[in-house]
Formats: C-alpha cells, sequence, structure tokens
C-alpha cells in the first residue's frame, strides 16, 4: 500500500520574501520611488562619509591643550578638558560632590516611582516635590552644616540647566492646573484674573521676561536689596511657562464629555472632590502628549538665560569658547550641546509614550 | 535705541537720588571683605574662564588690581559675568561695586547714565584684517577693495566714513556674527576683514593659519576702553583709578612683580619709594593701607606684565602695544606722577 506523501511546500520565489522582496516593495517600487532612493542614497553618501571621518576617524580624542589637535577632524579633547565645566558650571572643584550627591538622592528616591506597587508612594510624592527641593538648595547652596557658601552665580552648567527646568516643570504644572480651573471657572473675579495673568504672560517672549527681571527689576527695588538673579530668572520661567500649561490642561478639561461633570453632581461631590476625582484624571491624561511637548520646549528655553548672563551649559560653553587657548572650537562645543540636548529631549518624549500606554483607557485611537 | 536711554536714564535718575554719601562703596566692600566685580561674559583676553574655572583678562586683572589695593589680596574678588545690555544697570543697582567689561568710554554714557569712567586700560579701535599675499601695508593701499563686515554694528559706520573722507571705493559684504565673517574671510569672499582691532587678533587665531594674515597698523575709529563705577562716590573713583594709574607708573618706572620686593628694600629713587608707599605718600587719604602700590605691583604685575599675559606677546592672541604702549614708547598709556 502506497501511502501518500504530500510533496514538501516549495519556499517562496526568492524575489517575495527577504531583502530583495523588502527593497522592491519600500525602495524600488515605481520608477518615481527608485530614483527618490538613488537621490537620497547619494545625499546620504555625500553627507555621511564626511561627518564620520570629521567626527571619529579623523577626531582627536586625547589631550590636554589645542596642540593634541593636529589630525584636521574634531577636535574633542577641548570638551573633555571642558566637561567639568559644561556640567558644573563655575562651581568650586572641591564641592562637586555636592552636587553629584543631590542628583544620586534624587535617582533614589525617584525609583520607587516607577515601581507599580511601591507602598509608600502616598508619603513619597509629596516629600520628592516639597523635601526634596529644599535638601538640594542646601546641598548647592551650602553656608549651612559647614558647607562652603556658593554664591548662584557660580552655578552653571548642565546642573543649572536641569535645576532651572525641573523648577519650572515642578511649577508650572500645579500653577497651570489652578489656572486652568480658574479660567473655566463661573465666579467672575476668578475667572478674569486668570484670564488677565494667562494672556499677559502668554503675550510677550520670554526673552522680555528674563529681561525684565535682570534689568528693570533691579532698579525699582530699593536700594541694597539683593534679590538673586537666579531666583528672578526662576520665577519668570514659572510664571511663564504657567500660563502655557493652564491652556494645555484647559483643552484637556473641555475634552471632558459635559456628562461627567454632571454625573460628579448627581453624586453629591463638591467642586473640588469631583474635579481631583473624575474630571482631572481623565483631562490630565488626555493632555500627556501636551504637556510632555511643554515640557521640552521649557527644557530647550532654558538656554535663554544666556542672555542675562546664567552660565547654564550652552553659554558654558560659548564662554569656553572665549578663552583665547582655545579659540575656533565652536563647532565640537555646539555639536556636543545639540547632542546632550537631544539625550534629553529624546527621553522625555519617549517616556511620554510610555506613559501614555500605560493609562491607556480606551480614549486613544 | 532712545527708549533703552530713556529706561537707563531714568534707572540712573532713581539710583542717584539713594546714592549722594561718599565713601559707601569702599566701607561696603571693606565690610563684605570682597570686591564684587561687573566682567564679561566671555571676551578673548579681557576676561574668560579658563579650565579650572578661574576668570583670567586683562579686565579681571582690574578686578584684581583694587582688591590687592584693598585688603592685600589679589583674590578677594568676586565676578559677575554680564551681559553687554544689563551691565550697567548691575551697577546702577549696586550689584556689583565696579565695570571693568571692555565699556568704551563715550560721552553719553559718562554724563547721562550716573556712571564715571575711571580711565582706560586699553586703547581699542577699528583696524584692519588682510592675507599677506595682498601685499598690502596700510589701508590707505586698498583703493576698490572688498570687506567682510559683521552686520549692524558701528563697523559699518567707522568704514564707510573713512573711506568717503579718504575718496576711495569700497564693496562691503556683510554677515550676521563674527564666525560667519572671518570663514568668509579666510573662502577668499574678501579682501579685508573690518573690527575692533582686540577682535582681529581673537578672530585671526580662528583661521586654519593664523600667520597667513596679518593686522594693519591703522585704526580708525577711537574705542578707549575702562573701568566704570557709580558716579558720587569720589573715594571709591579715586582707588580704582589710582590701581589703574599705580600700574601704568610702575611700568614705565620698570617696578614688575618680580623686582618689586628688591626695589622696595633697596631701590633709591623717589619714585619707586612713593609707589611701593615707603616714603612721601600716604594711602589712608584713599582709606587705603599705605603699602597699596606695593600689593598690586606684587600680586597683579604692571601694566605691561598684564598686557603681554591676557593679550599681547605672552598670550595666544599676540596683539602688538600699539596705542597701548606707554607715552614714552610712543603710545597713549600715561598715568599722572604719584607724589
Amino acid at each position: 500500500m502506497t501511502t501518500h506523501v504530500a510533496h514538501p511546500d516549495l519556499p517562496p520565489p526568492s524575489t517575495s520574501i527577504g531583502a530583495i522582496a523588502w527593497l522592491r516593495a519600500n525602495l524600488f517600487s515605481s520608477w518615481l520611488n527608485s530614483l527618490l532612493t538613488l537621490g537620497s542614497v547619494y545625499l546620504l553618501y555625500l553627507t555621511i562619509p564626511p561627518l564620520i571621518s570629521w567626527a571619529l576617524i579623523n577626531a582627536d580624542w586625547v589631550g590636554t591643550s589645542r596642540e593634541a589637535c593636529e589630525s584636521g577632524g574634531a577636535c574633542w579633547v577641548f570638551v573633555g578638558v571642558r566637561m567639568n565645566q559644561f556640567m558644573y558650571g563655575l562651581y568650586p572643584e572641591t564641592e562637586y560632590w555636592r552636587i553629584n550627591l543631590a542628583a544620586v538622592l534624587l535617582v533614589v528616591l525617584m525609583t520607587p516611582l516607577f515601581i507599580k506597587r511601591f507602598p509608600w508612594k502616598r508619603w513619597l510624592v509629596p516629600f520628592v516635590l516639597f523635601g526634596y527641593p529644599v535638601i538640594a538648595f542646601v546641598l548647592f547652596s551650602g553656608g549651612v552644616l559647614g558647607l562652603e557658601y556658593v554664591e548662584t552665580s557660580r552655578w552653571g552648567g548642565l546642573t543649572l540647566t536641569l535645576i532651572l527646568s525641573s523648577v519650572g516643570m515642578a511649577a508650572s504644572l500645579p500653577l497651570g492646573i489652578v489656572l486652568a480651573l480658574g479660567r473655566r471657572s463661573h465666579m467672575p473675579i476668578v475667572k478674569s484674573l486668570s484670564v488677565v495673568f494667562i494672556e499677559f504672560w502668554r503675550g510677550v517672549p520670554l526673552i522680555t521676561v528674563l529681561f525684565m527681571s535682570s534689568v528693570m527689576l533691579p532698579l525699582f527695588l530699593p536700594e541694597g536689596t539683593h534679590f538673586d538673579k537666579l531666583l528672578r530668572a526662576m520665577i519668570g520661567i514659572a510664571l511663564f511657562q504657567s500660563a502655557y500649561m493652564a491652556e494645555v490642561v484647559r483643552s484637556g478639561l473641555q475634552a471632558i464629555p459635559k456628562g461627567q461633570y454632571e454625573a460628579a453632581q448627581a453624586l453629591g461631590l463638591s467642586y473640588w472632590q469631583s474635579m481631583g476625582l473624575i474630571i482631572l484624571p481623565q483631562a490630565l491624561k488626555l493632555v500627556i502628549p501636551g504637556i510632555v511637548n511643554t515640557f521640552i520646549a521649557l527644557f530647550k528655553d532654558t538656554t535663554l538665560v544666556l542672555i542675562i548672563g546664567l552660565f547654564d551649559m550652552l553659554a558654558m560653553i560659548q564662554a569656553a569658547l572665549a578663552d583665547p587657548n582655545w579659540l575656533g572650537y565652536a563647532v565640537e562645543g555646539l555639536t556636543f550641546a545639540a547632542l546632550v540636548y537631544w539625550v534629553f529631549c529624546f527621553s522625555m518624549s519617549r517616556y511620554s509614550l510610555a506613559l501614555e500606554r500605560k493609562l491607556h483607557t480606551g480614549h486613544a485611537r | 535705541m532712545t527708549t533703552t536711554r530713556w529706561v537707563i536714564g531714568l534707572g540712573a535718575a532713581l539710583t542717584l537720588s539713594g546714592a549722594v554719601h561718599a565713601g559707601a562703596t569702599l566701607d561696603a566692600v571693606k565690610s563684605k571683605g570682597f570686591v564684587q566685580c561687573g566682567v564679561s561674559t566671555g571676551l578673548p583676553g579681557f576676561s574668560s574662564a579658563d579650565d579650572k574655572g578661574r576668570f583670567t583678562g586683562i579686565d579681571v586683572d582690574m578686578c584684581r588690581a583694587v582688591a590687592a589695593a584693598i585688603f592685600g589680596d589679589a583674590e578677594k574678588v568676586k565676578y559677575n559675568p554680564l551681559t553687554a545690555k544689563e551691565r550697567f544697570t548691575a551697577l546702577q543697582s549696586g550689584e556689583i561695586d565696579m565695570l571693568p567689561r571692555n565699556t568704551t568710554w563715550t560721552y553719553t554714557r559718562d554724563t547721562s547714565l550716573g556712571l564715571n569712567f575711571t580711565g582706560v586700560n586699553y586703547y581699542d579701535g577699528q583696524g584692519f584684517l588682510v592675507t599677506k599675499n595682498l601685499g598690502v601695508k596700510s589701508a590707505l593701499e586698498m583703493d576698490g577693495a572688498s570687506f567682510c563686515i559683521q552686520a549692524g554694528t558701528t563697523t559699518e559706520l567707522n568704514l564707510a566714513d573713512y573711506f568717503r573722507s579718504n575718496k576711495m571705493n569700497y564693496t562691503p559684504i556683510t554677515f550676521d556674527t563674527s564666525d560667519q565673517t572671518i570663514k568668509a574671510f579666510e573662502a577668499g569672499r574678501c579682501d579685508a576683514l573690518t573690527s575692533d582691532q582686540s577682535q582681529l587678533y581673537a578672530l585671526r587665531i580662528k583661521l586654519s593659519d593664523p600667520k597667513s594674515a596679518v593686522v594693519l597698523p591703522e585704526v580708525i575709529s577711537k574705542e578707549p576702553l575702562g573701568p566704570v563705577v557709580r558716579q558720587g562716590d569720589d573715594e571709591w573713583f579715586n582707588v580704582v583709578k589710582w590701581s589703574l594709574y599705580a600700574m601704568v607708573n610702575a611700568e614705565e618706572l620698570g617696578v614688575t612683580s618680580a623686582n618689586v620686593d628688591e626695589m622696595k628694600a633697596s631701590s633709591t629713587d623717589p619714585n619707586v619709594r612713593r609707589l611701593l608707599g615707603v616714603e612721601g605718600v600716604k594711602g589712608e587719604w584713599m582709606g587705603l593701607p599705605d603699602d597699596w602700590g606695593y600689593n598690586i605691583i606684587k600680586q597683579v604685575g604692571n601694566y605691561g606684565e598684564a598686557f603681554d599675559r591676557n593679550v599681547g606677546a605672552g598670550s595666544a592672541l599676540g596683539i602688538a602695544r600699539g596705542l597701548n604702549a606707554l607715552w614714552s614708547k610712543g603710545g597713549l598709556q600715561y598715568a599722572p606722577p604719584i607724589r
């Protein structure tokens, strides 16, 4: 008896699987696409090899002075020599550990917040928001507990960028929520105050705010009152960003169907209860992309403080470029800055995507 | 521009009304224990932070000289890096005590801002950078040449004036930033680059072969740069003014940071002895210790040393003394005698 043995399946034709098929489908599907592909490859050929040879192959990596940069490629020695300043600004070298300690502390405090079932989140969150800034300020500024006093004009570099942006973020979100609620309030005074505040701060450029705070304000204060320049900039940035944040949050509030408000009222919840338990959790979840967008813009906007003589990372790089021993390495310095800013902004946007997925409860399409 | 002046003027008026008591600044500086000094956020040779974070530069040395004169310690300075726009406000509002920040001494600034210029620590002026191959020895040979200029600066106007008054033609090629200007010059888009002379030397370093270009000796505008203090505090004005003069006098008398101890012990020149506080004059007339001059020279050096170290032959910039040579050597640096 012969049993029927099925002929084994033939492999698909070689042109419809693997790399060739992918190329045909995605890069050469029509004569126009083929042309575009070839054009793009040519453009990449023109730009990428010289870039790689400048940035990596011909670059100088080790050394301590500009004499080490003879190969004609990028001079990363400049960035290396100045790295401490780019990170810590003009902070005294012996006191770097204080900044490092504050950074480690922040990481240690933040990690449990990302663990789903961590039991003491209820206590940790307020501590990170209100306790930690005090600890960080004491560490950075010193003057107590035997720490050497370091005036804010010596704070700088990436440290200052992060201080400015985290203060801006931490202050602008709650302020923005309050303003957004105020703008939708039925109480005429609250409403008009919120509208005036939001429209005023949205109506002026951040540069103007910073200029006013650093150039005009000191003239109107009584002589001898010194109001720290960094503090002035922080307040300016926080107020400015909170106006933007308010509008982002308001867009979320408007997206919540009226039935939700009415249901909350029907349950007998007070205004704050219904906002805190029903409306805001939904609204804030909806506007995560908008909030993160504002945060990223804020992070990059902090570079504007260089026009009032605060040394954030970009300003620190520009200051390093003025060192007579290192003139002419602007491209290296600015490339480094771009890379650092990109890493931070890209991480923020990835985090926001992850957060959206985690909180996804059916609204997204 | 008018608005800015008006605003600054208003600020000056507000500040002045509060600051008529003379001598307050020196007392305040003594009691807080340091000089608060406004410097540039970064200008090669004038004020820049080195890789250890220390400020250096010829403007910074003015701060150090004043600190040395008052405290006998040039390190007792705190620096406020300031941008060009906020510098006068910082001084008017009392945030800083003195402002050596490559600030050009002009009539408007001296008279309408409630400020005083204490002297000139660097005579700057607009000059020309040309390639050696061009073979030009003087700007007057440059009829019909093209110039790379940074747009929107007084440089443009000065150049126009200079060529019109000499009845010559030129082609301006303008750029937004000084970096673009020097790149264009290097690429051969213009015959010469014009800017303030101190800038030209800094730009020259950015060329791939700095030796291929030279700065012409001509200066076509006056940019005297000097330290600024608040108007109405004459005692403090004197301290800053004479700190600079002591440095210039020291160079003239041949006193340097290296030989100042020897000079103090053995010099018989009455000028040197007065400068170093050994005889004749009293520091207390300014509210300072008698050896204020000695401390400046010992810790900061004389004017020539400061110039060489920061912008001159001993620095990466390599600026020629030119107008900043002593009056006895064909320059403009001249200090009244200490007697």
